[in-house]
């Protein structure tokens, strides 16, 4: 066979300067023994197989039937593989990435926690993974029964009346808040034309109120990194119809000016979104309901610990305050006597925004999360804000003076430092993220949120013990040092992984978006 | 608490290295009147087993016999159990987006391999990385093709998804886009003579179920070409994506633009989600795409490798100038369909194909056995509508008796009065012959 990876042996020898200065990572990492691992499309062989299925019955014709020109024969270029090669095939892959379960990952705005095996074993139960989303009222009441307790529950720990729970994601929750923004604005005889959303924001805010029909107004945070309310007054009117904040915001830092900043835009008849992908700060501590937030979503898949899975899938839902909930898409989940029932038709709810995905929302995501929740339990769930804001603090504690920190000011489940000490050096906040992959942690979320030049964001989460915090702090530590007395050795970093860095700007000038026969890269 | 790792002296050691002399000092930065000074209600802590227990007697109350018989735009298959352990493998399912390509060549490889099934059975030239669900997918194309070509109307057949045309309609409600559905003919394709007659130089986009939602193979060479003639985008929609491996690609058809769900491949029913979205087109769309995209390129030794790629058209580069607000979307079912896909392979996929149409002509001659016909005289694949009187009736007595036995379109057809009796059910390769034969005698009651 061709090698249409292009590794050759010569390429691991005397790899980079400095490969030797780094054995053994602060974090542990070594080099481990990876296999390189073509595509499925350039391996197995013709007549090879990997599945056991029942026959297709004798005299079965589907040309009987279906005009010629609606058919097609076998497909050229899939691939022919026995089930041993697709079984190496993946295995070979997974262990060319970095998971939770491999290490420490404090990506920040991500919260990246640990999501428990338990709940993999819950939502695999038949009864949920094989349940058709068109079963009978009468053969659906357990999941009915778990998305109306986990709505009833989310809608507590934010401290809203409602929850939506159908979104598929954050960026699609807040795409459904706004709507229902909307529809309010609507009803009320005008829909409005802008929303106003601070620069700390993270970018599915402004490209979902774009998507939404509203243009945006950027507002600037002060020197302390809040928002503050002036801002707001200025640039509040009769034409805003909201406002999305996250809080705590993508600093860390919590926007202690929020009741004031709701009480100006509510004054002027907009209304107060909230990005909830930072609530994990919040569990049992305060509540955004109580804030003067009127609608908010929630990242399952971060601060509920349903698995990210390499990019999603995610799951949504949005909480809603009173005046809200008429516009809810449907379905909503009621609870009839010792029954529980799906609202679908729009005759019950005539002021409803319609559908945002099909059926009724990620509910193998819903299973987990409750999971989570019934584990926890009221004091757990608080004990995880708790811990999630003592390990960013400590973190940010033994960080202070090796990296610059941009605000000063007080920070919860997660801190921003950037790359202003190693600048003069030359060395920058992507070199630190490569050189800490050879120690052995995933690195921080870089270059976000934009307001910080070089931004690193870290965010430990409250699943981490204090030791791996105490490696990943010696790492950064040694990188900080390393930046002065030998910046090239982070230049060449990573050397561990199975590729060093990678040519972005090739891959976007000359895409190859996917397997061709001959496919060549060099 | 198993997942807490933090012992009395670790807290103590961290909050003296803070300068701080309690947990709650940390967050003084909340002003004292948001906090919230109650526990929170919801049910008190429990442990491993009773969760376990507690969990079963929930899920046994969505038990039923068989597999159901519901289609409708998620379709009971059978998973390879391979499929599952190898999804389970952590540095997948614990992995985030991939923004570090050296610690993601995994997630990036896979979505490299997905990208190329779907184009394979697509027929088109690019893919994403997936969207969230068929649904939302089917509203991004129409987006898509409003970008493209400037326009403002899109007409869209009758009989699409329910559900995709409620979402559409949702997603386009600020837009003030206009949304033209024309109607489905006996065959139970959709009229192309409407479809005609409704295509004008305004038209951005044609939207057409293949197969459509009543399991008829739907006039797609025909649509496509009408909308190529208005200069419109031809979108075809695929719910039952095993068909792709017996009927003709959406893009040998003249489609531009081919979205829908693999749930089919690799992915549970999960009472309607997670599933993987697809999105493929034509490359001359490309700046207009939705969504994270993976492409390849090399490593500073000149090795191959993948990379996120395309982003300047995405959320957190543009920011209200992307061509989407969509981040996280459904990698790990894209993953699993795509696992499903390798284990299939060319043999595997046309033999998956064939079996579910039989399986669809054993419930077509099961049913006329039992006295029920077609609703819709157009061909099928393995899904079809009958007439079986009192749909709902059917479905209720069915139900009693543990079994699932498909949905009466009537929901979502309340003013034609030809659906009054429309059963629409499916039967794929998890039906036995028998269980299609019990199944059509029991309609008969
Ligand atoms: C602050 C913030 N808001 C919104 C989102 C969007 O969430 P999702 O990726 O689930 O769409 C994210 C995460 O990506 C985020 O970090």
């Amino acid at each position: 066979m061709a090698n249409p990876t292009g590794w050759k042996p010569s390429m691991e020898k005397g790899a980079a300067p400095g490969a030797d200065a780094l054995d053994t990572g602060l974090l542990g990492a070594t080099r481990g023994l990876a296999m390189e691992e073509p595509l499925v499309f350039e391996q197995g062989s013709p007549g090879r197989i990997g599945v056991s299925l029942p026959p297709v019955p004798a005299g079965a014709d589907p040309s009987a039937e279906i005009p010629a020109a609606l058919l097609r024969g076998e497909i050229a270029g899939m691939p022919e593989m026995a089930e041993l090669e697709v079984v190496r095939h993946f295995t070979r892959l997974s262990q060319w990435n970095w998971g939770i379960d491999t290490g420490f990952y404090p990506l920040g705005s991500c919260t990246m926690k640990y999501n428990p095996k338990s709940s993999e074993a819950l939502a695999r139960l038949p009864g949920f993974a094989g349940a058709h989303p068109l079963l009978p009222g009468s053969m659906s009441q357990g999941a009915l029964e778990l998305i109306w307790k986990l709505e009833r529950s989310l809608s507590e720990v934010a401290g809203f009346p409602a929850s939506v729970m159908s979104p598929a994601a954050g960026a699609q929750g807040e795409l459904c808040g706004l709507m229902m923004i909307r529809a309010y604005h609507v009803a009320r005889g005008n829909p409005r034309h802008k929303v106003l959303i601070p620069d700390t924001a993270h970018g599915t805010n402004p490209a979902s109120a774009a998507f939404n029909g509203y243009s945006t107004v950027t507002l600037e945070s002060g020197p302390d990194g809040r928002l503050h309310p002036e801002t707001v007054a200025k640039a509040m009117d009769d034409d805003v119809a909201a406002i999305m904040i996250t809080n705590p915001n993508t600093l860390g830092i919590f926007e202690s000016h929020i009741a004031e900043i709701a009480e100006i835009v509510h004054a002027k008849g907009g209304l107060v979104y909230g990005d909830g992908a930072n609530f994990n700060a919040l569990l049992g501590v305060a509540r955004p309901g109580d804030m003067g937030f009127d609608v908010m979503q929630y990242n399952l898949h971060k601060t509920f610990a349903t698995p990210h899975g390499g990019g999603g899938p995610g799951s949504g839902p949005v909480g809603v305050a009173e005046p809200l909930i008429p516009f809810m898409p449907l379905p909503v989940v009621v609870k009839e006597g010792e029954t529980y029932r799906l609202v679908t038709d729009p005759k019950e709810r005539p002021q409803t925004i319609g559908k945002i995905r099909e059926f009724w929302g990620n509910t193998g995501m819903f299973v987990r999360a409750w999971a989570l929740i019934r584990e926890l339990g009221p004091e757990g769930l608080r004990r995880v804000a708790e811990l999630a804001v003592l390990n960013a603090n400590y973190v940010r504690a033994k960080l202070v003076g090796h990296y610059n920190l941009p605000y000063e000011t007080e920070t919860l489940h997660e801190v921003v430092f950037d790359d202003k000490l190693q600048k003069d050096a030359g060395v920058t906040t992507m070199d630190v993220a490569k050189r800490l992959i050879d120690h052995g942690s995933h690195p921080p979320t870089v270059y976000f949120p934009l307001v910080v030049h070089g931004a690193l964001m870290i965010e430990p989460t409250e699943t981490e013990s204090k030791e791996t915090l105490d490696q990943f702090v010696a790492a950064m530590q040694a990188i900080a040092a390393e930046s002065k007395t030998d910046p090239e050795a982070l230049k060449g970093a990573p050397r561990k992984t199975v590729r060093a860095r990678l040519d972005e700007t090739r891959a976007a000038r000359k895409p190859v978006l996917r397997w061709t026969p001959g496919m060549k890269v060099e | 608490m198993r997942y807490h790792p933090h012992t009395p002296g670790d807290v103590r050691q961290m909050l003296d290295a803070c300068g701080v002399a309690s947990i709650s000092e940390l967050f003084r930065s909340i002003p004292a009147k948001l906090r919230l000074e109650r526990p929170l209600d919801v049910p008190a802590a429990t442990d491993e087993v009773s969760l376990l227990a507690e969990f079963q007697r929930l899920a046994a109350r969505n038990r039923t016999e068989h597999p159901p018989f519901i289609g409708a735009g998620a379709y009971a298959h059978h998973v390879p159990p391979v499929v599952d352990q190898l999804l389970l493998r952590g540095e997948f399912f614990t992995a985030y987006t991939p923004y570090q390509p050296e610690i993601a060549q995994g997630t990036l490889q896979a979505l490299f391999e997905w990208q190329t099934f779907v184009t394979l059975l697509t027929g088109l030239e690019v893919s994403n990385g997936s969207m969230y669900d068929g649904a939302s997918a089917t509203a991004e194309a129409v987006l898509l093709a409003t970008r493209a070509t400037g326009r403002e109307k899109v007409v869209v057949s009758g009989a699409l998804h329910p559900e995709y045309r409620k979402v559409l309609a949702t997603y386009l409600a600020s837009t003030g886009d206009e949304i033209v559905t024309v109607p489905y003919g006996q065959d139970g394709r959709t009229d192309l003579a409407a479809l005609q007659a409704a295509v004008d130089d305004r038209t951005a986009a044609v939207v057409i179920g293949y197969p459509n939602f009543f399991g008829v193979i739907d006039a797609l060479p025909e649509a496509s070409a009408i909308a190529k003639r208005a200069g419109a985008l031809a979108v075809s929609v695929t719910a039952e994506s095993v068909s792709l491996g017996l009927l003709q690609a959406p893009g040998a058809l003249g489609a531009d633009v081919a979205v829908g769900t693999f749930q089919s491949f690799g992915n549970g029913l999960n009472f309607g989600g997670p599933a993987p979205g697809f999105l493929a087109i034509r490359e001359g769309l490309i700046r207009q795409m939705p969504g994270r995209v993976a492409g390849a390129t090399i490593d500073r030794n000149g090795r191959r490798g993948f990379v996120l790629t395309l982003s300047t058209r995405e959320q957190h580069i543009r920011r209200e100038k992307a061509t989407s607000n969509i981040c996280t979307n459904a990698g790990l079912a894209a993953l699993a369909a795509t696992i499903h896909l390798s284990l299939l392979g060319k043999g595997g996929l046309a033999h998956l194909a064939r079996l579910n149409h039989a399986r669809g002509k054993q419930l077509r001659d099961a049913m006329k056995k039992a006295g029920f016909g077609l609703r819709f005289s157009g061909p099928t694949f393995n899904e079809a509508a009958f007439d079986v009187g009192d749909a709902e009736a059917v479905v209720e007595r069915l139900a009693r008796k543990g079994i699932a036995a498909g949905v009466p379109l009537s929901r979502w057809y309340p003013d034609d009065p030809a659906m009054k009796g429309a059963l629409l059910s499916v039967a794929t390769e998890v039906h036995t012959p028998e269980l299609i034969e019990l199944f059509a005698q029991s309609v008969r009651g």
